[in-house]
């Protein structure tokens, strides 16, 4: 009896013992969500900031041209920004209707067999890997557009964009179908009631209903394209030069980083820059998500 | 029945889109499918690059990649789950839970590249592991961590509220019931997970390039601390820093396919056991 007696007893010692202790333990995993966010921060600023002791802001920001290895290096980021809001804005250019009609097919017209094959389908695209479409564009894809236009350089922004399409055509087509999908029954049936046409109801209930979440889906899928880097890397010819011509070779701010990350010298002025690239990429993806969570907290108020 | 005629013209533009749309998929998978099966063999797969890298096969990339893929996951997938476990069961409040959500979606949406600086400047250059296979992992670790939490999340609140009231009911303690009672409910679905972030994982490229990625490497990895071939990377090299990147254009096309086989293939595992998950669930 008695050695029993002593091993409940110390159960009940040790039981809320270890219940707190793996409680906080649950805690501290959660809490390196945040530590990781922090650290971040601390470390892009860390390594980045610095720069700015040589190079004022004023000049990085209009500086229309970025040749660090120069003897006399200028660290213009102009010619990167530009190219990656070119390559960007090109391919959500085509990604958004895309995606948007896929969403409206799939949601409203597609029948039950046919959305089970067709949304896996979709999603299969963003499995691929961006490095896989690096490759189809730089050895298939330039082909196409060279025939196509004939232009002397195959690696060009076009060529970029084409292939960014597909992959932030899933972001956009997902959750733009995700939301065309949480329009309530009762508004429609209440169209229908009222004599409207499938089309009519598509133009004036579903798609006004759904028009912050389709905002929100071209927003993630923005934030996903600019923040590409091996696909723009590998397709666009990585040429630092303000343009506004697709046809041309440009260079994006994530490649110049992945480039030329590999040749600087550990804490130099061109090291510091890049890591100066990588807080105005983590702050645009930062401004993304927050303007997406205002959009849909705002419209969950309403 | 010009209404009508309006309706179909609709349709049809959005079955071209559709069509286009799966056009490009199709066109990807078949071009690297068609051109890389002529080099796929047991050698390719199990034989180390020759004759400066324009022979021979990816093995040391393979391993590499099984190894970051590990490495990684033995990092996320604990810290990922008992994460998940708090924000399930032992339900924070207010602000705390805020700032944890703002993280996870933060961190979702950074670049990859980001993370290659951030594993840049925090594993390689501060804490002194230099560009390593701990220093790749540890990043990539970093990159799947929301995608881990969200999904065992996800599983976690699945498990309906009557088991653990029932297991309460019997005298149960919290650790009891998170241990004897949702976690086993929750096991699948947290492999789903699991295996979707690895599918991802695997085929990251940026990360590694700043914090692990070796052209090559004479022997397989021997320590933590060497630098390691992955698949992505070398698929990357083998494409644009090749001295004849014709006579190396099979080699290229079979990484591709053995990285796309891997990468698609564990996502299409990820989606059917969800999608069984979702019918055969009885409660």
């Amino acid at each position: 009896m008695k050695p029993k007696k002593q091993a409940t007893s110390r159960k009940a010692v040790i039981g809320p013992f270890v219940e707190r202790l793996m409680k906080s333990l649950f805690f501290l995993c959660s809490a390196v969500v945040i530590l990781v966010t922090l650290l971040i921060t601390l470390f892009l600023f860390r390594e980045g900031l610095p720069a700015l002791m040589q190079v004022p802001l004023w000049d990085i920001f209009t500086g229309v041209i970025w040749q660090p290895p120069a003897e006399n290096p200028k660290f213009g980021v102009l010619p990167l920004i530009t190219g990656s809001a070119v390559i960007t804005l090109t391919s959500l250019l085509l990604a958004t209707p895309l995606g948007l009609a896929v969403a409206l097919y799939l949601s409203e017209f597609s029948r039950s067999l046919e959305r089970d094959v067709l949304k896996p389908l979709v999603e299969l695209l963003a499995a691929i890997p961006s490095v896989v479409f690096g490759f189809f564009a730089l050895v298939v894809v330039s082909g196409w557009i060279h025939g196509l236009f004939g232009v002397g350089t195959r690696l060009n922004a076009l060529n970029g964009a084409v292939v960014l399409t597909l992959m932030v055509l899933p972001t956009i087509a997902s959750i733009s179908e995700d939301v065309l999908n949480s329009v309530p029954r009762d508004l429609k049936e209440a169209a229908y009631a009222l004599g409207a046409t499938r089309l009519q109801i598509i133009r004036r209930v579903i798609l006004p209903y759904a028009r912050r979440g389709i905002a929100v889906a071209v927003l993630l899928g923005f934030g996903r394209a600019i923040g590409e880097t091996m696909a723009v890397l590998m397709a666009t010819g990585n040429a630092a030069v303000i343009s506004l011509n697709i046809l041309t070779s440009m260079e994006t701010m994530t490649a110049a980083i992945a480039i030329e990350m590999g040749e600087v010298v550990f804490g130099s002025l061109h090291y510091q820059m890049l890591f100066f690239l990588g807080i105005l990429l983590f702050l645009i993806s930062s401004a993304v998500n927050i303007i997406a969570d205002y959009i849909i907290t705002r419209g969950r108020l309403r | 029945m010009k209404e009508r005629l309006r309706e179909s013209l609709v349709i049809l533009s959005l079955r071209v889109a559709v069509a286009v749309v799966l056009a490009g998929l199709l066109t990807v998978l078949f071009d690297i499918v068609s051109k890389g099966v002529g080099i796929f063999s047991w050698e390719f797969l199990t034989e180390s690059p020759r004759q400066g890298m324009t022979a021979g096969g990816i093995f040391p990339a393979i391993v590499g990649s099984v190894y970051l893929v590990a490495l990684s996951l033995a990092a996320s997938v604990p810290i990922g789950v008992l994460a998940a476990i708090y924000l399930v069961e032992y339900t924070p409040q207010g602000r705390f839970l805020r700032v944890i959500d703002i993280s996870i979606r933060n961190l979702a949406g950074t670049p990859s590249i980001v993370f290659g600086l951030f594993g840049l400047g925090l594993f390689v250059n501060f804490l002194g592991f230099r560009q390593s296979l701990l220093s790749g992992a540890l990043t990539l670790a970093c990159m799947s961590l929301p995608v881990i939490i969200t999904a065992s999340r996800e599983a976690l609140l699945s498990v309906p509220n009557e088991f653990r009231e029932a297991a309460y009911a019997l005298g149960a303690t919290k650790l009891q019931v998170v241990r004897r009672i949702v976690l086993p409910n929750a096991l699948s679905g947290i492999l789903t997970g699991v295996v979707l972030s690895s599918s991802r994982v695997v085929g990251e490229t940026a990360p590694i390039l700043l914090t692990a990625a070796a052209f090559y490497a004479p022997t397989l990895p021997t320590s933590p601390f060497d630098r390691v071939m992955a698949l992505p990377f070398h698929l990357f090299v083998m494409a644009t820093q090749s001295s004849n990147p014709l006579k190396t254009a099979p080699i290229q096309y079979g990484t591709a396919l053995v990285l796309l086989l891997v990468a698609v293939g564990l996502n299409a595992v990820a989606l059917v056991v969800r999608a069984k998950r979702r019918r055969l669930k009885v409660w």
